[in-house]
């Protein structure tokens, strides 16, 4: 047993805060482009781009995270490459928060009022056009709530890199247990971490959702 | 570079693999029962006149919607053995996840509370009903039919999480899966296969919940409508 | 005899607005009193403080035997002893109507299920809604759930029914067959307090008239009171509608 908690084991919980915080940009990034291009395929005129893409959603929807990082750290070294932890966890978690995004995202383009898209076309915009010019700026706005609450569910899922070995805040954690042995304390630190982390977002997303998250889940009599 | 999947080996172990899958469903139906008391219950309690009792109803539901699943796992596990309890890996693994979907269920139950007419619970008050009974008769029904939809998608989001307790060693599908591999070698194929069971799980606990949601609520099969 | 509801100099504010500025009035059992006046004069106020909806900042109110302005009165016999029907019906959307009828027996006053069932029952027929016992409310017209909501209160069997503007959500020909049921009521021995915009109603009705204005009752009549206005508030009322 190497003591009690120190300042050296808090600088290394904070440093492994600032990974989880990596690892959530990068995969919002990488997420987010690949959600987006699933959201334009979800609402496109072409029936079998917007089946494949929901066959995607629901085998991913379908799946845990958990059974999807380790699906891909053994995959793709098993097809010859080496894969690092951070490389598995940050895939695993794109295609994760390209499904989930995918979806949010779609419903925020569907709920731009029909009479723009029929506006537009009017105009006469080509179909592209329309979709730059008209929808998706409009779109966007409404999305801007729930894409923060989603990064909150990247931050807190972010933690299951840890099962492959990637040294962020939770593995950060299991290391300074492991040395300290006083695992109470320690995950309640960690989670303090991770609450600081988390809860701005959330309270963002919350006071500007207007009727786009659980609220619009709630069916309307 | 090509890879030949090879199945055979992986689907021999069938007999682990339904080990873990009544494991999971164990661990996903206690949580979904008792998670939901504890959302119902803490859903009152937030909306109680009494401020203590709703800002720590509050602060639960904050605390967990904010802190990763597998954290809470963590601190539940050696929670526990701090307190000097005794107790499994599986009793350990079900508290936890029903302390995490009690504050989902929490948020989704509170918004369909409120969205029951007020004038409702006026008339219930005039007809002489206690705050308890007006819940039960009046909010409670209503409620949780506007908010079913929701409620079924939390539920099934909770039976994909629970694979997150085979990191502290509870032996479910996932669990199972992480042995089988490191028996045949064949991680891929393992995987593949979990996901599989894992996306036809989902799948049937959406029917599920879709033939729970028509015969609680009574009006909308009566009235043929549709969730 | 005391009269069933007496109210003394009974004042409210909501902030800084006077709603009720020492209203004072008896009404005996049996009686049928119509309440009449502008919108914002105070009269639902007023009526939602007799069964206390609203609470009272002064002044004495008394029904049934129930010191209503008391905080410490037992709303729960306040509640069973005074029914009230609202604007809006407020039916329980998941119960089907027998069960609506049924839940303040059942519930509140803990009867069994046979006698729920002879008082529901005897309720529904008193509004001429038997044969819709199974239905749910959204099934039915919007005058049809009003009578589903005074049968509702009357399966509390209570001595004092309160109404508050029962038809003002309704097209003429509901408003009518809504009106019907208050008139059979009133003509059976109940002690009604209608809040209404209906003047024929009022007329032919209640025994009483009053006309509340600036949260006060301003003037006090029989019915053909409305046709001798003795002061200029209500000549204009009067004259407006």
């Amino acid at each position: 047993m190497g003591g009690s908690f120190n300042s050296n084991h808090f600088v290394f919980l904070m440093m492994g805060a600032v990974w989880t915080l990596a690892l959530t940009m990068l995969a919002f990034v990488s997420g987010g482009v690949l959600g987006f291009v699933v959201s334009l395929c979800r609402v496109s005129p072409l029936r079998a781009l917007r089946l494949i893409t929901a066959a995607y959603i629901l085998l991913v929807q379908g799946t845990p995270l958990l059974v999807l990082i380790f699906l891909l750290y053994f995959g793709v070294s098993m097809a010859g490459f080496q894969v690092s932890p951070l490389l598995a966890a940050d895939l695993a978690l794109t295609v994760y928060s390209s499904a989930y995004l995918g979806e949010i995202w779609r419903g925020c383009i569907e709920s731009v009022p029909r009479e723009q898209w029929e506006a537009a076309e009017c105009l006469p915009l080509t179909r592209t056009q329309r979709m730059r010019l008209v929808v998706l700026p409009q779109a966007y706005k409404i999305a801007a709530p729930p894409t923060a609450g989603f990064m909150v569910q990247i931050v807190k899922n972010s933690s299951l890199a840890s099962v492959v070995g990637f040294v962020e805040l939770t593995r950060a954690g299991q290391l300074v247990n492991n040395s300290i042995f006083q695992p109470f304390l320690v995950f309640l630190i960690v989670a303090v971490l991770y609450f600081a982390m988390c809860y701005p977002l959330s309270y963002w997303s919350r006071k500007f959702e207007t009727r786009s998250g659980i609220y619009a889940r709630v069916q309307p009599e | 570079m090509s890879y030949q999947f090879e199945f055979a080996d992986v689907l021999e172990q069938w007999p682990l693999f339904l080990k873990g899958i009544r494991l999971t469903v164990q661990l996903s139906a206690l949580a979904v029962v008792f998670g939901f008391v504890v959302g119902l219950l803490t859903a009152i309690g937030r909306r109680s006149d009494t401020p203590w009792l709703a800002w720590s109803c509050g602060a639960y539901v904050e605390a967990i919607r904010n802190t990763p699943l597998l954290v809470q796992i963590f601190i539940v596990y050696f929670g526990f053995a701090a307190l000097g309890w005794k107790v499994s890996v599986f009793s350990a693994a079900t508290a936890a996840l029903i302390i995490n979907l009690g504050a989902y269920t929490c948020e989704i139950v509170r918004a369909g509370m409120d969205s029951i007419n007020k004038g409702q619970i006026e008339a219930a008050e005039c007809l002489a009903l206690t705050k308890l009974q007006i819940y039960r008769y009046v909010i409670l029904v209503p409620a949780l039919e506007k908010v079913f939809p929701a409620l079924a998608s939390q539920f099934v989001l909770l039976v994909l999480a629970s694979s997150v307790t085979s990191q502290i060693g509870a032996e479910d599908l996932t669990a199972v899966a992480s042995r089988i591999q490191s028996e045949t070698f064949r991680s891929f194929e393992t995987y593949i296969t979990v996901a599989i069971i894992y996306i036809v799980l989902s799948y049937l606990a959406r029917v599920l919940f879709w033939a729970v949601g028509l015969i609680v609520f009574k009006r909308r099969r009566r009235l043929g409508l549709a969730f | 005899m005391s009269p069933i509801i007496e109210i003394n100099d009974v004042h409210k504010n909501f902030g800084h607005l006077k709603v009720l500025n020492g209203v004072s009035f008896d009404i005996e059992r049996g009686e049928v009193v119509a309440v009449i006046g502008r919108s914002g004069s105070g009269k639902s106020t007023m009526l939602r403080s007799v069964n206390r909806l609203e609470k009272i900042d002064r002044g004495r109110l008394v029904v049934c035997g129930h010191v209503v302005s008391d905080p410490s009165v037992d709303l729960h016999q306040l509640r069973r002893d005074v029914g009230i029907v609202f604007q809006s019906f407020n039916l329980f959307p998941h119960l089907t109507v027998r069960e609506n009828v049924a839940l303040g027996p059942r519930v509140a006053r803990k009867l069994g299920r046979a006698e729920t069932a002879k008082i529901s029952e005897a309720a529904l027929a008193r509004v001429n809604l038997l044969e819709k016992l199974d239905v749910y409310p959204e099934q039915l017209s919007g005058g049809q759930q009003q009578r589903v909501a005074i049968a509702r209160s009357l399966a509390m069997e209570p001595q004092v029914m309160l109404f508050d503007e029962v038809t003002s959500a309704l097209d003429p020909y509901l408003t009518g067959e809504v009106l019907g049921v208050m008139e059979d009521l009133a003509r059976g021995g109940m002690t009604m307090l209608v809040v209404t915009h209906e003047m024929e109603f009022a007329k032919r009705v209640a025994n009483s008239i009053i006309f509340m204005n600036e949260g006060r009752v301003w003037e006090r009549g029989p019915g053909g009171m409305l046709d001798d206005p003795q002061t200029l508030e209500l000549r204009q009322f009067v004259g407006k509608t």
